[in-house]
C-alpha cells in the first residue's frame, strides 16, 4: 500500500479495454502507471469482458479477416446507423487507425478466431476474440503486469481533482477506505452510466427502472458526472441509451450476450394485453435487433412476448433459457401470464392474414400478411403447429450515449479550453463518434484506438 | 422438435452439465479452443449420452473457464472444465466392468497405495521365496515362464474389462461403424494433444492462472510416449524371445534396452513434472473428488518408470532383487488397476475423438 503514496506518471481510471490499452501504451514508453478498477478482480474488465469482436478496417486479408473493408465503406456503415450523428474527423481517425490496432493487439497477447458459427455475416468486417472479451481482458492484464503496471481492484474513484484545467489526483474508495492518489496525468476510461438506474430514470422516465442492464453493474457514471459537474464539455444525447430486446428472465445486471433472443423475425410479438404492435419481419434480425429494445420499452410494463410454433423453433440461435412451452395457444398465454383468449384471437387474426409462399429463414422472403395492422412483411407463417413456444422480452441496455468531448488526441475539454493533462477513452467519450445507433464491434474499436492514443499522449506529456 | 429432454437425468451432475452446456450453446465465445464447442453447436438439446460424449472429449485445458464472463460469483456460475470432469468420472464408473471395481481407484490415493503395497509384497515374496533359477539377469530371480504366467493375465484381463467398458460407452454415445478416416483423425489429435493446444498452439491454462503454456501438454506427452516406448520395449523383447530365440538380458544397444531406457526416462520426468504442475493448478477446475486418485496414479506411473531405470543402473549389485520386486510390483499394480483408475481416460478419450470424427465427417 505504501506504493500508492507515490506520485504516478499516469493514473488510469477504470479497468476495461480502453483503460488497459492506455496503461499498456504508457508503460511501454516507460511511465509509472496505476490502474484503478472499481470492480473486484472476478468482475474486472467492465463491459469489455462481455464483447466478442471489434470492427476493423483492412485493405487486404488481415489475420482472421477476409477480403477487404475500406475506409469509405466503414464510414458509410457508420453514417447509416448514426444518421449523421458523428464527428467525421474523429470517426475517420478511429476507422483508419483500427487497421494497425489488430497486429498491435496480437502483439499484446490477444488472439483472434474466425467468426463464430451463426455470425458469418460479420466475417469480413469484425475480428472475433478467441474466447471472447474476457480472454482479451486477461491478456491485457497479463501484459500490463509484465510491464510493471500496478492494478488496484475495488478502487472506486469518486472525484477527479482538477484546478485550472490541471489534474493533480483522484479521490478513491479502496475497499471502503478513502484515499487520495496523486498523478501527473490521468486517463478516464470508466465507461458510461447505464448501471445507474436512477440516472436512467431521470433521463428516460420511471419506466427505466424495469430495464435490464446487459453489462457490468459497476459503470455508474460516477466519474462522468463528477467531470460534468466540474464543467467538462459533453457530447451525445443525455436522454438516450442503446437497448435491445432480451430474454425477460435475464439477471438484472451482467446477463451479457447469452440473453439475446433471435426469434423475433420468425414470431409474432404481443404486449401484456396480447396485442401486436410492430412489424416483426421488417428486416433481417442483425439490422433490426437494436430497435426492439425501444419498442418493448414503450409497451405497458416494458414487457412483450414472442410467440412461435414448432416450425420455427430451430430457425434461430438457441436461447439461454428454454422457451415456455404449451400444447395450445391459450395454455401458452396462461403460462406466460397474459390472457389466453386474447392471445388466441391475435394469433388467429394473424394466421388468417398469412399468404401462401416459400419461407426462407436467411433472407427477406417477402412472405407477408394481407390486411393486418401492423402487417408482418417477411417470414409470416401461420402459427399452427403444436407445441407452441413463448419468450418474454424486456429491454436490455447496452450503453449510454452521453460522454465527454475529446479532440483527436483524446484530450478532454473543460470550461477553460483543452485540459492540460486529462484524457478520456472508451465508452466515456464514445458519444463523440457514435451519437446514435450502433455499429457492431465499433465500441471496442473506439476504446482501443483512443485508449492507445490517450496512453501515448499522457506518457509523452509526462516523460 | 420438442424441448423436453427425452431421457431423465441420471444424476445431478448430468443436470448441472446440461445447464452449463446450454448456456455455452447460446454464447459460443469459446468455439476456437477445442473440439467440445463445435460439437455443442451441432446440437440444440443434450441427452445424457451427448453430455457423456462431450465430457470425454474435453481435455480439461481450462481455457473456457478463464475466458468465461459467467464464472462464480456470477449467478450463472459456469465452470465447464469442472463439471465435465465430474461427468467424465461418473461415466467411467458407470461403464466399468465388473461393476464391483467401479471407481475403486479413481478418486482417492489410498486404495492405489494399498494396491501397490499388495503388488509389491507379492513380488517380494516371489523373488525371495523362490530358489534362484538358472536364468540370466532378472530371470535369475524370477523365471521367464513364471513372469509370463503372472503378467500375461495381468495384462489381458484388464484389456478385456476395458473393452467391455468401451462397448458400453460406444452404445451410450450412439457410435457408428468405425472407418479408417475416423481413426486417423483421432490418433492425430492424440499424437499432438491437439485439444490441450488452446486452438492455436498457445497451450492450456493450468499451473499459472489465466496464462497459457504448453508445459502440461509436453509433460503429458512425455509420459504418454514414454509409456508407449516402454510398451514397445516389452513387445520387442517378447518377439525376440519367441521368434528370434534371443534371450534377455539384452545389450544396451538392443531394441528393448534403447526403447525401455528412453521410455522409462521420459515417463519418470514427465510424471514428476505433471505432479509439480498439478500441485500449482486450481483443483476446482478438475474433478475435485478425484484429485487424490489422479495424483496417486501419476505418482504410480512415475514410480514405474523410475524403478525401471534404477533397476538398470543397479545391474550387478545386491539391489537388483529388491528393485526387481519393486519395479515388477509397480507394473503389476498399474496393469491391474488400469480399468478402474485415471489410466482409463486414455481409452475413453480416444473413443470420444473417434466418435467426434464421425459427426464431423
Ligand atoms: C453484452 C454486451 C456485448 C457487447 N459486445 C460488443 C462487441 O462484441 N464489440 C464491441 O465493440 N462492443 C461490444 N459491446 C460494447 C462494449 O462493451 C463497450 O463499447 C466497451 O467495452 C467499452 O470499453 P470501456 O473500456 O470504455 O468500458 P468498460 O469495459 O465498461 O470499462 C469500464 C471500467 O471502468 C470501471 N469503473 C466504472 N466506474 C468506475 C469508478 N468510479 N472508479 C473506478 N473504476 C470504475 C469499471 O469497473 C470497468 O472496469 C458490448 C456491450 C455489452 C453490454
Ligand atoms: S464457457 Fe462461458 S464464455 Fe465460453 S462459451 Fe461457455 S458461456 Fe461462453
Ligand atoms: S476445458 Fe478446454 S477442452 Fe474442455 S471444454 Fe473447456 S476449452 Fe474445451
Amino acid at each position: 500500500m505504501t506504493k500508492l503514496n507515490a506520485l504516478w506518471d499516469l493514473v488510469v481510471v477504470g479497468g476495461g479495454n480502453a483503460a488497459l490499452c492506455a496503461a499498456i501504451e504508457a508503460a511501454e514508453l516507460g511511465a509509472s502507471v496505476v490502474i484503478l478498477e472499481g470492480a473486484p478482480r472476478d468482475y474486472r474488465g467492465g463491459n469489455s469482458r462481455h464483447t466478442r469482436n471489434f470492427r476493423c478496417m483492412h485493405q487486404g486479408p488481415l489475420s482472421v479477416l477476409t477480403d477487404i473493408y475500406e475506409e469509405e465503406e466503414y464510414f458509410d456503415d457508420l453514417l447509416r446507423v448514426t444518421k449523421g450523428e458523428t464527428d467525421e474527423h474523429l470517426a475517420r481517425l478511429a476507422i483508419r487507425t483500427s487497421e494497425s490496432c489488430l497486429p498491435w493487439m496480437e502483439k499484446q497477447g490477444v488472439r483472434f478466431q474466425p467468426s463464430l458459427s451463426g455470425t458469418l455475416s460479420l466475417s469480413r468486417t469484425n475480428a472475433f476474440f478467441l474466447g471472447g472479451g474476457k480472454a482479451l481482458v486477461n491478456a491485457y492484464y497479463n501484459r500490463a503486469a509484465d510491464l510493471g503496471v500496478t492494478v488496484i481492484y475495488e478502487a472506486q474513484v469518486t472525484h477527479v481533482d482538477i484546478q485550472d484545467s490541471v489534474f493533480s489526483g483522484v479521490t478513491c474508495d479502496i475497499a471502503g477506505v478513502t484515499q487520495l492518489i496523486e498523478g501527473k496525468s490521468v486517463v478516464l476510461a470508466s465507461g458510461g452510466f447505464q448501471a445507474d438506474l436512477e440516472w436512467l430514470a431521470r433521463a428516460w422516465g420511471p419506466a427505466a427502472k424495469n430495464f435490464l442492464i446487459r453489462g457490468t453493474p459497476y459503470n455508474r457514471g460516477v466519474v462522468l458526472k463528477d467531470m460534468i459537474d466540474q464543467g467538462a464539455e459533453t457530447v451525445g444525447d443525455p436522454t438516450q441509451c442503446h437497448a435491445v430486446a432480451i430474454d425477460g428472465r435475464a439477471p438484472k445486471y451482467d446477463g451479457g450476450i447469452v440473453t439475446r433472443l433471435d426469434c423475433v423475425p420468425f414470431s409474432i410479438v404481443v404486449n401484456r394485453d396480447g396485442q401486436r404492435f410492430y412489424d416483426e419481419g421488417e428486416d433481417v434480425w442483425p439490422k433490426r435487433y437494436a430497435i426492439w429494445g425501444r419498442l418493448v420499452a414503450a409497451q405497458p410494463d416494458q414487457v412483450a412476448y414472442s410467440i412461435i410454433d414448432t416450425k420455427s423453433i430451430d430457425a434461430f440461435m438457441p436461447s439461454v433459457f428454454p422457451p415456455i412451452q404449451a400444447d395450445t395457444i391459450e395454455g401458452l398465454g396462461q403460462k406466460l401470464g397474459i390472457s389466453g383468449t386474447v392471445l388466441k384471437s391475435t394469433v388467429e387474426a394473424f394466421n388468417a392474414a398469412c399468404q401462401e409462399g416459400m419461407f426462407h429463414g436467411n433472407e427477406l422472403d417477402g412472405l407477408t400478411t394481407k390486411g393486418l395492422t401492423p402487417s408482418k412483411t417477411n417470414w409470416a407463417r401461420p402459427i399452427t403447429q403444436a407445441p407452441f413456444y413463448g419468450y418474454e422480452l424486456r429491454p436490455g441496455v447496452t450503453f449510454t450515449y452521453l460522454g465527454l468531448k475529446v479532440d483527436e488526441t483524446a484530450r478532454v475539454t473543460g470550461a477553460g479550453g483543452r485540459m492540460k493533462n486529462v484524457w478520456a477513452a472508451g465508452e466515456i467519450m464514445a458519444g463523440s463518434i457514435l451519437g446514435q445507433g450502433y455499429l457492431a464491434g465499433f465500441g471496442m474499436t473506439i476504446g482501443t484506438v483512443f485508449g492507445r492514443i490517450a496512453g501515448k499522449e499522457a506518457a509523452a506529456h509526462v516523460l | 422438435m420438442s424441448y423436453e429432454i427425452p431421457i431423465l437425468p441420471k444424476s445431478n451432475t448430468l443436470a448441472e452439465a446440461r445447464r452449463q452446456v446450454e448456456i455455452c450453446n447460446a454464447c459460443r465465445y469459446c468455439e476456437g479452443y477445442c473440439a467440445v464447442f463445435p460439437a455443442i453447436t451441432r446440437q440444440r438439446a443434450f441427452a445424457d449420452g451427448d453430455l457423456t460424449q462431450l465430457a470425454n472429449l474435453c481435455h480439461n485445458c481450462q481455457g473456457c473457464y478463464h475466458a468465461c464472463q459467467y464464472t462464480a460469483p456470477h449467478e450463472f456460475a459456469l465452470n465447464l472444465p469442472g463439471i465435465l470432469a465430474d461427468v467424465r468420472q461418473e461415466s467411467w464408473d458407470e461403464y466399468a466392468w465388473p461393476q464391483a471395481f467401479a471407481g475403486r481407484f479413481q478418486r482417492r490415493g489410498t486404495p492405489i497405495a494399498l494396491a501397490l503395497v499388495v503388488g509389491l509384497a507379492l513380488l517380494f515374496a516371489l523373488v525371495t521365496a523362490l530358489p534362484a533359477t538358472d536364468g540370466l539377469g532378472f530371470y535369475a530371480f524370477v523365471s521367464h515362464s513364471l513372469m509370463i504366467a503372472i503378467f500375461a493375465p495381468a495384462f489381458l484381463a484388464p484389456m478385456v474389462a476395458i473393452g467391455v467398458g468401451l462397448r458400453r460407452y460406444w452404445c451410450a454415445v450412439g457410435g457408428q461403424p468405425i472407418r479408417f478416416a475416423h481413426l486417423r483423425h483421432a490418433v492425430s489429435a492424440v499424437a499432438t494433444m491437439r485439444n490441450l493446444g488452446g486452438g492455436q498452439g498457445q497451450g492450456c491454462n493450468f499451473e499459472d492462472g489465466d496464462r497459457f503454456s504448453n508445459k502440461r501438454r509436453i509433460a503429458h506427452q512425455l509420459v504418454m510416449y514414454g509409456f508407449l516406448l516402454c510398451f514397445a520395449a516389452t513387445s520387442s523383447a517378447t518377439l525376440m524371445h519367441y521368434l528370434l530365440d534371443i534371450q534377455a538380458p539384452y545389450e544396451i544397444f538392443s531394441l528393448p534396452k534403447l526403447l525401455g531406457l528412453t521410455g522409462g526416462l521420459m515417463m519418470s520426468v514427465g510424471a514428476l513434472w505433471l505432479v509439480m504442475l498439478k500441485r500449482r493448478a486450481d483443483r476446482k477446475l478438475g474433478s475435485v473428488r478425484a484429485w487424490g486418485g489422479e495424483m496417486a496414479f501419476v505418482l504410480l506411473l512415475g514410480l514405474t518408470g523410475f524403478t525401471g531405470l534404477w533397476l538398470y543402473a543397479a545391474t550387478g549389485t545386491p539391489l537388483v532383487a529388491p528393485l526387481l520386486a519393486l519395479h515388477l510390483g509397480a507394473v503389476l499394480t498399474f496393469f491391474l488397476i488400469t480399468p478402474y483408475s485415471k489410466m482409463v481416460h486414455g481409452f475413453y478419450r480416444l473413443a470420444a475423438l473417434v466418435r467426434d470424427a464421425q459427426s464431423i465427417t
